[in-house]
């Protein structure tokens, strides 16, 4: 099948209106706010040099902070500022999503904008300010009348820059629940779909370069004083505005929202869940690539309504306990103490998803190796890989504890490369997921964990507490407990990880559904 | 000179600094004069120009405009009140000829229409084609041309008085001698009273009613030319005697009845 008419492309199309249009909205609020910010800013600081320089300052250190951060760090913030006015004012905000992304994209263009419209408002001629003043202008007027009109140019191409750094950032605002373009990005690259990965780098490419084109247009015509260049920049900007906002204004946002978090396993499931309830009748939606720490907290917000989530993750991290449980009777506490947070764990699926430590099974043969304890005396010369939050885990703390572990070196990768890596001894150990597909097809081998350090991974549904009495819902879910075997989901974890057009989490949840029940 | 003075200086001074800019000068401009302001660069001609219409705030003294004190007048209404000619036009480049013209009295909140039709009638009077050059921005417009757009800037709000900071200074010697006649006319049929600065001591001849000459800040002499060139003080004569020693080099180096 050539690259052309693979299937996924009709997919990938599918979402764009979706994707788009909520990229173009939050791009376009967050600059209007940054703007509506950092043009008094420079306006005020024009002619004061102190305040002036603290400021670029801080615009710039906020420039140095990665995309990335800057827009995690916003989630826990605003969570913060949400349950500080929750009990002050008795009010309280979504801090996932459009809010977190918007404010720090905002922040986030407030250096160009507050750059060029100081160095504008600075560069005009000191005569024609002065003949502001003669011909008997205010100060204001003279701003309005004057200074602003001729600072235009420099400003706009500041606000050129801004609109191409927010567009590209905006990508990276999956994570905290804000859909764009990098909702391809994100999936693509967890899923091995290189189509996604394609498509949402042209396409926020694409916009990018539109708005930068379009933007540039505008700014020579008031550099030149030229009024078509500038009417046409204008009209073209609105008209990308509406094209792209128009298709998803209708869209009613009401129903179901199935959380998933940033890898293949999930984006599945989450698909799945999202088929059961429409299936049954119900609308429902999946916001997949959520930070594993931002999506309890969105459960917990009702930002979402129910995910798939593994009980020794939220044991460790959500109830801070370093003591281990038998499955059941951990799955069975984890229930009662959930359920103080209104939160119902409607119940197991029926495999786990555990960390355990793999390795090549060859090479575990030759070296003797069978279990964590016999690893630890070969350790000190070996290197270990684990995904992105794995090594500041408790488990891995845990893990080090019991067995005393020391590698000589640690690395993080993609979860879907670490498999490859480790078969190929570009690491010696990985941290795996024992649903994990690849660990067969790689002839890999979970090392056993003898004295019990990793916790159980029951994989269990989550609802969220405005669900928590919802019979339809649960009606809809049932059908799905303890019916997904371990084999099972690694046989649907091998499928997605693949690249091919069966290998999308859609056409992985029908299989899957197919084999557990779905005729 | 019966009728009172229309800008009057009493013992100004004004420092930038260590710098004594303007140092006590007391000078009366009556009304309907024409007056030239001379003197070298640095020499504090600027400066006393921007104190009339508080461009410039003054250190000491008094000055007053038609019997009022400046300090009295907020600052915004008495510039709309005096017209303004700016050394190298001062015309704001992203407005059209129109409407750097129309400026002052759409500030004072004059109708539309109104300002369209004072705006014609000041293109017509100081000599510009209409159809050419109302539309278009002062980039598109000669030296000449603009400096007439400033002084028709000036102008719109029906000033009785006028300030004009060099106002032909940086134009060529063709251009520079008409408009500075055109102006003069102006300037009687209008019933204005002008100050001027200038480096230019024939032009300050040529234009003036009268001329004080500055130096150091210190207001040297004035007076007509002809009393000036009575004066006493060796500076003054020079600087009056410079324009009659170039004639006679002219008439030396030029042939008899020709161009010059």
């Amino acid at each position: 099948m050539s690259l052309f008419d693979d299937p996924r492309w009709g997919e990938a199309l599918s979402h764009l209106p979706d994707y788009l249009g909520n990229h173009v909205r939050v791009s376009l609020a967050a600059l209007t706010l940054g703007l509506v910010v950092s043009l008094p800013l420079a306006i005020l600081t024009r002619n004061r040099p102190a305040p002036r320089a603290v400021l670029l300052a801080l615009a710039s250190i906020v420039q140095t902070v990665p995309g990335l951060a800057l827009l995690a760090l916003f989630y826990p913030l605003l969570l913060f500022v949400a349950s500080v006015t929750l009990a002050w004012f008795g009010v309280s905000f979504s801090a996932f999503g459009f809010l977190p992304a918007m404010l720090a994209l905002a922040l986030y263009s407030m250096l160009p904008v507050l750059r060029n419209g100081i160095t504008g408002l600075n560069g005009i001629d000191p005569a024609l300010i002065e003949a502001a003043k003669g011909v008997g202008m205010t100060a204001r007027q003279s701003l309005v009348m004057v200074e602003l009109p001729l600072a235009l140019p420099v400003i706009m191409a500041g606000i050129r820059t801004a609109a191409v750094w927010v567009i590209g950032t905006a990508t990276l605002s999956t994570p905290i629940g804000q859909t764009s373009l990098g909702n391809y990005i994100f999936a693509g690259l967890q899923t091995q779909n290189w189509v996604f990965v394609l498509f949402g780098c042209v396409a926020s490419a694409l916009l990018a370069l539109a708005v930068d084109q379009l933007l540039g247009l505008i700014e020579s015509g008031l550099r030149q004083r030229g009024r078509l260049s500038t009417a046409l920049g204008a009209t073209g900007i609105a008209a990308l505005v509406v094209a792209t906002l128009v298709p998803t204004m209708g869209r009613s946002s009401a129903g179901y929202v199935v959380g998933a978090k940033t890898f293949a396993e999930q984006y599945v499931l989450s698909a799945l869940l999202r088929d059961r309830l429409q299936a049954a009748g119900l609308q429902a939606t999946a916001r997949s690539g959520l930070g594993s720490s931002v999506i309890f907290g969105a459960l917990k917000a009702g930002d979402i309504d129910l995910y798939v989530d593994y009980s020794g993750t939220l044991w460790a991290n959500q109830l801070h306990r370093t003591d281990i449980k038998p499955r059941a009777e951990l799955v069975t506490e984890l229930k009662t103490a959930l359920a103080k947070d209104n939160i119902t764990l409607l119940g197991e699926l029926g495999f786990e998803n555990a960390y355990a430590l793999v390795m090549p099974k060859k090479r575990a043969d030759a070296l003797g190796i069978h279990t964590i304890a016999d690893l630890a005396a070969h350790s000190s010369t070996m290197s270990i890989a684990g995904d992105y939050e794995f090594f500041s885990r408790p488990e891995w703390a845990a893990l080090q504890k019991a067995y005393g572990l020391q590698f000589s070196a640690q690395r993080q990768m993609q979860p879907d490369f670490m498999y490859a890596a480790v078969a190929s001894g570009e690491v010696d150990v990985i941290a795996g997921y024992t649903s994990d597909g690849l660990i067969a097809k790689y002839n890999l081998v979970a090392l056993d964990d003898p004295k019990q350090a990793i916790p159980p991974y029951d994989a269990i549904l989550l609802l969220a507490p405005k669900r928590a009495g919802d019979e339809r819902l649960k009606a809809a879910l049932s059908p799905l407990l303890g019916k997904i075997d371990i084999t099972t989901m690694r046989e649907a974890n091998l499928r997605a990880s693949g690249n091919d057009a069966n290998s999308s989490p859609d056409a992985v949840a029908k299989w899957l559904w197919g084999k557990v029940g779905g005729r | 000179m019966p009728s009172k003075p229309a800008i009057s200086y009493r013992n100004v001074t004004k420092s930038f600094g260590p710098l004594r800019a303007v140092d006590d000068v007391s000078l009366d401009i009556a009304e309907g004069e024409f007056l030239a302001v001379v003197g070298g660069s640095g020499s504090g001609k600027t400066t006393l120009l921007r104190l009339a219409n508080r461009l410039i705030e003054a250190d000491g003294g008094t000055i007053t405009i038609e019997g009022g004190n400046v300090q009295d007048i907020e600052p915004v209404a008495l510039r709309r009140r005096i017209g303004y000619v700016f050394q190298s036009g001062g015309l704001f480049p992203h407005l059209s000829v129109a409407d750097n013209i129309g400026i002052t009295p759409k500030l004072l909140g004059a109708p539309a229409a109104e300002i369209a039709g004072r705006v014609d009638e000041l293109i017509a009077l100081m000599q510009l084609d209409r159809a050419a050059h109302r539309d278009r921005l002062p980039e598109a417009l000669s030296g000449g041309q603009r400096q007439r757009v400033g002084v028709a800037r000036a102008l719109a709000a029906k000033p009785r008085i006028m300030l004009m900071d060099e106002p032909f200074g940086a134009l060529d010697p063709l251009t520079r001698d008409a408009l500075g006649e055109d102006f003069r006319q102006l300037h009687s049929k209008l019933g204005l009273t002008t100050v001027m600065i200038t480096h230019d001591v024939t032009e300050a001849i040529l234009l003036a009613d009268r001329i004080a000459v500055m130096r150091g800040g210190r207001l040297l002499a004035q007076g007509t030319p002809a009393e000036l060139s009575a004066s006493n003080d060796a500076y003054v004569l020079e600087l009056l005697r410079t324009p009659r020693r170039q004639i006679e080099r002219l008439n030396a180096l030029l042939p008899q009845g020709g161009a010059a």
